[in-house]
C-alpha cells in the first residue's frame, strides 16, 4: 500500500440496459443490447436512427431520484445513479463524511432549453423561465448534490465524450490532496434533440445498431444515462472497516492536438493517455487484464484507438471490448458507466461482451471479445474515454494485492 | 512549494488586451451591458479560423497567446479551462436553427465549436500541444476550479507549468434571457477571459505567487463565509494583519454587496477595498479578471483610483485576499503574494 491509494467502494449505473447495475450486467449476461426507436425524445429523425433510452419516462426517473419531474432528465438520472452508487458504498450517512460530487455532462438541462428556446424564439419575452434556469452543466450537479445533502466540494466537468474518466481523475486528486474524505465521481447525459442533430450533421449516426470494431461498422447510436463511481482515500480506508471493489491505480489525460472532432489516424492522444495512466498504475502492457474501449462504432475512433492499442500491447492484446455495443454512446456519462463496469469487472471477474461483431476490421490483428463470462483472473483493466477537442483520457482500476 | 503566475492574459471590456495594465481612471462604463474590446486576432489566429470561431474561442485563444508570450514559453505542460455558460453563440446558432429548420438542412460547424471544451481544444491545436487538458464547467466555480486542479498537479511535481484560464461571452439570448431573471438591476453584464501561466519556476517577468484558492458552495450566513476566510489564511500561513489590500466582487446589488460588507467590517477592518466587477460586469468567471486584477496591481505596486473601494492605496502590496460571490452561492478565496 502506497498510502496514497484511492479506494473504489461501489457504483452506480442507470443506462439503456437497465435501471440500476444488476440488471446492466443481466443484459450483458443475457447478450441484450438496448438500441430501440425512440418512445421518449421527440424528434423528426425518429425512424432514421435507433437510440439507447433509459426505458422510464421523467415522472418514473423522478419519483426514484426525489426530485420534481419537470427538471432536466439529465438530472433526474443522475440522482438514481448516484444515489446507487453511494447506498452500494456502504458508508452510511452522508453528512458524517467530508463528500465530493465531481459530475461531468456535456449539455446541461439542454432537453428544457429546447422546450424554452422554441417559444423563445417566437417572442423573446416568452418561454417559461423554468425550463432554462438549470441550462449550465453546473446546475445539473447542483441539483444532485442538494437532494444527496453534498456541500464540501461540487464541481462539473465538460470534456465531450471524455467528460466522466476527467471528473473521476479530479475526484482522485481531490482524495490525495485531503479536500475531501470521499467522492462521487462521473456522469450524466440525457438525450436531446441537440445532440441528437449534432452528430447528425457529422453523418456518424448508424441507422442501425452500432458495430464497435467491426470492419462493417459505419457510426455510432447514442444512448442516455448516468454513472459514479464512490472513492476514498488511504486515510479514510484505515479508519473503517470498507469493502472495497478495487483500487484506481492510474489515470491521464492527454489531448490529441489533430483536429476539432475527428482523432489523428494514428491514435497519439489516445496512445498518450493509455501509456501514461499504465505508467502511474505501475504495470506492464503483460500485466492488463481487460481494456474496457472507447470503441464508439465510428469509422474514425474504432480505427485510432485500434492502433494505438496494437502500438502500446503489440501482438499481445489483452481481451477488448466495447459495451457501448449495448449502452450507446452515452456522451458525458459514458466515461462514468464505463468506469461502474471496469472497476466491477476487477471484482467479479467479468468480461464483458461485444455485440454486433462479425466482420475482423483488416487493419488491426486483435478483435473484441464476444461472449460474457466471469470468473476471470482480472488484476488491472483499463477504461478509455476518448472525445471532441482531442481529449483522451484513461483511467486503470486494479485487485488490490492483499485482498 | 511555490507557485508563480509567470505571465498573464486580459480581454476585458477595457483595452487590457493591448495595453496590459489597469486604467488610471474608472472609465465611464454606464452601459448595463458592457462588451469586450476585442484585440487584433491576426496575430495568433489564421484569418479563414478567425471568421469561422466566436467570440469567447477568441477571446480564450487571446488571453492565452498573451499569457504564454509574457512567461516566454511557447507550449504549456497543461492546459486548463474554466466556462459556466461554454460557446453560447455557436450553441444559440445551432439551436435556432435546428428549431427553425425543423430538425432538417443543419450544417456541422456550429455543433463543432458548441461543446463546452472547445477553447482549450483549439488552444492545444494551435500550440501543437498534447499535455493535459481540461474543462471545468461549475458555474461560479469555473476559474476557482481550475486553479484548484493546477495547484494538485503542480504540487505532484510531474509537470512544471500550466497554463489555466478561464473565460465567458455574452450573446444578445443570454443577455436577454439573464435580463428576464433582473440579474442586472444593479449591475451590467460581462464577459471576458483571463489566462494565467502558473510555474513552479520563478520565470522572468512573474508577476506574484499564487498562495491558495477555496471554495464555499451555498453558505448559510455571512458569518460562516467570515469564519471560512479566517480559516482558508491559517491554513496559508497568513493573519489578517498580514493581508495589505481586499479585492471584492462588489457589484452594487444590495442583497449581493451586503456578505462583501460583512467580510470588509468583520474580518478586515481598517483595511482598504478595491472592487472590479465595475470594470468587467457580472459574470460567472468575473473572478478571473479579478485575479487579473489582484496579480497586477502586485506586480505594478499600485493601487489606481479606479478601482479603489474604500481606504488609502497601501505603500506596499505583499499580500492581495480576492473575496468574489457569483449570486450569493458560489464563494470563493483566492490569496495572491508578491513574489
Amino acid at each position: 500500500m502506497s498510502g496514497n491509494d484511492v479506494w473504489v467502494l461501489g457504483g452506480g449505473v442507470i443506462c439503456g440496459i437497465g435501471n440500476n447495475v444488476p440488471e446492466c450486467i443481466a443484459s450483458f449476461r443475457q447478450m441484450k443490447p438496448g438500441m430501440t426507436t425512440m418512445q421518449y425524445l421527440s424528434s423528426t429523425h425518429r425512424d432514421s436512427f435507433p437510440v439507447v433510452e433509459v426505458k422510464a419516462d421523467n415522472a418514473t426517473l423522478a419519483a426514484r431520484a426525489g426530485l420534481p419531474a419537470h427538471i432536466s432528465r439529465t438530472a433526474l438520472l443522475s440522482a438514481v445513479a448516484a444515489k446507487e452508487a453511494w447506498n452500494s458504498a456502504q458508508l452510511g450517512n452522508i453528512r458524517e463524511y467530508r463528500v465530493g460530487l465531481v459530475s461531468a455532462n456535456t449539455v446541461g438541462g439542454m432537453d428544457k432549453t429546447e422546450d424554452f428556446f422554441a417559444e423563445y424564439l417566437q417572442d423573446n419575452q416568452s418561454g417559461r423561465l423554468r425550463n432554462v434556469v438549470n441550462h449550465e452543466c453546473g446546475s445539473i450537479t447542483e441539483l444532485v448534490a442538494d437532494t444527496l445533502g453534498i456541500r464540501h466540494h461540487v464541481s462539473t466537468i465538460s470534456t465531450a465524450c471524455s467528460s466522466s474518466a476527467n471528473a473521476i481523475m479530479y475526484g482522485a486528486r481531490l482524495l490525495k490532496n485531503n479536500l475531501v474524505d470521499v467522492v462521487i465521481a462521473g456522469g450524466t447525459d440525457a438525450l436531446t434533440r441537440f445532440t441528437l442533430n449534432g452528430f447528425n450533421t457529422l453523418m456518424i449516426l448508424d441507422q442501425q445498431a452500432c458495430r464497435p470494431f467491426d470492419d462493417t461498422r459505419t457510426g455510432l447510436n447514442l444512448g442516455e444515462g448516468a454513472g459514479y463511481i464512490v472513492m476514498v482515500s488511504d486515510a479514510i480506508a484505515k479508519k473503517m472497516e470498507i469493502h472495497p471493489w478495487c483500487k484506481l491505480t492510474g489515470y491521464a489525460n492527454a489531448n490529441d492536438a489533430y483536429h476539432q472532432t475527428a482523432s489523428s489516424p494514428d491514435g497519439i492522444g489516445n496512445y498518450l493517455a493509455m501509456q501514461q495512466a499504465m505508467e502511474m498504475a505501475g504495470i506492464t502492457p503483460a500485466d492488463m487484464s481487460y481494456i474496457n474501449l472507447h470503441g464508439t462504432g465510428t469509422l474514425n475512433n474504432d480505427l485510432s484507438e485500434g492502433t494505438a492499442i496494437q502500438r502500446l500491447f503489440g501482438n499481445a492484446v489483452p481481451p477488448v471490448s466495447s459495451t457501448k455495443s449495448f449502452t450507446g454512446h452515452t456522451l458525458g456519462a459514458s466515461g462514468g458507466i464505463e468506469a461502474v463496469f471496469a472497476a466491477l469487472a476487477v471484482k467479479e471477474g467479468y468480461l464483458y461482451p461485444n455485440a454486433q461483431f462479425s466482420h475482423q476490421m483488416k487493419e488491426l490483428t486483435f478483435s473484441p471479445v464476444t461472449t460474457f463470462s466471469e470468473g476471470n483472473v482480472i488484476n488491472n483493466v483499463m477504461s478509455n474515454s476518448f472525445g471532441f477537442g482531442g481529449n483522451c483520457s484513461s483511467l486503470v482500476f486494479s485487485k488490490d494485492v492483499n485482498t | 512549494m511555490n507557485i508563480y503566475i509567470n505571465g498573464t492574459g486580459c480581454v476585458s471590456p477595457l483595452e487590457t488586451a493591448v495595453e496590459g495594465r489597469l486604467p488610471l481612471a474608472a472609465p465611464s462604463l454606464d452601459n448595463v451591458r458592457l462588451k469586450a474590446a476585442e484585440p487584433d486576432y491576426k496575430q495568433w489566429i489564421d484569418i479563414k479560423m478567425i471568421r469561422r470561431m466566436s467570440r469567447v474561442i477568441k477571446m480564450g485563444v487571446a488571453a492565452a497567446q498573451l499569457s504564454l508570450r509574457e512567461a516566454g514559453i511557447r507550449k504549456p505542460e497543461g492546459i486548463i479551462t474554466g466556462t459556466a455558460y461554454g460557446c453560447l453563440d455557436d450553441t444559440g446558432v445551432f439551436l435556432t436553427k435546428m428549431i427553425t429548420q425543423q430538425e432538417e438542412m443543419l450544417t456541422p460547424t456550429a455543433f463543432i465549436q458548441s461543446t463546452h471544451n472547445t477553447v482549450a481544444g483549439q488552444i492545444a491545436l494551435l500550440l501543437e500541444c498534447h499535455a493535459y487538458n481540461n474543462t471545468f464547467v461549475h458555474k461560479g466555480f469555473s476559474f476557482e476550479h481550475t486553479l484548484i486542479d493546477s495547484i494538485m498537479q503542480l504540487r505532484e511535481g510531474k509537470v512544471s507549468n500550466i497554463l489555466a484560464g478561464a473565460m465567458d461571452e455574452l450573446t444578445n439570448h443570454s443577455f436577454n434571457i439573464l435580463s428576464r431573471f433582473n440579474l442586472f438591476k444593479h449591475t451590467a453584464a460581462g464577459e471576458g477571459a483571463a489566462c494565467f501561466v502558473l510555474s513552479t519556476e520563478k520565470g522572468p517577468h512573474a508577476v506574484a505567487k499564487l498562495k491558495g484558492v477555496s471554495v464555499l458552495y451555498k453558505p448559510a450566513s455571512a458569518e460562516e463565509v467570515a469564519a471560512d476566510i479566517v480559516g482558508f489564511l491559517a491554513a496559508h500561513s497568513c493573519s489578517q494583519e498580514d493581508v495589505d489590500l481586499v479585492i471584492t466582487g462588489r457589484n452594487g446589488d444590495p442583497a449581493g454587496d451586503a456578505w462583501y460588507e460583512h467580510v470588509e467590517n468583520n474580518v478586515f477592518a481598517n483595511l482598504p477595498v478595491a472592487r472590479f466587477k465595475h470594470l468587467c460586469g457580472e459574470y460567472p468567471t468575473a473572478s478571473a479578471f479579478g485575479t487579473w486584477m489582484a496579480s497586477r496591481i502586485i506586480a505594478s505596486q499600485e493601487v489606481t483610483p479606479a478601482v479603489l473601494f474604500k481606504g488609502t492605496a497601501p505603500s506596499e502590496i505583499k499580500k492581495v485576499l480576492l473575496y468574489n460571490h457569483h449570486d450569493t452561492s458560489h464563494h470563493s478565496m483566492i490569496l495572491l503574494s508578491k513574489c
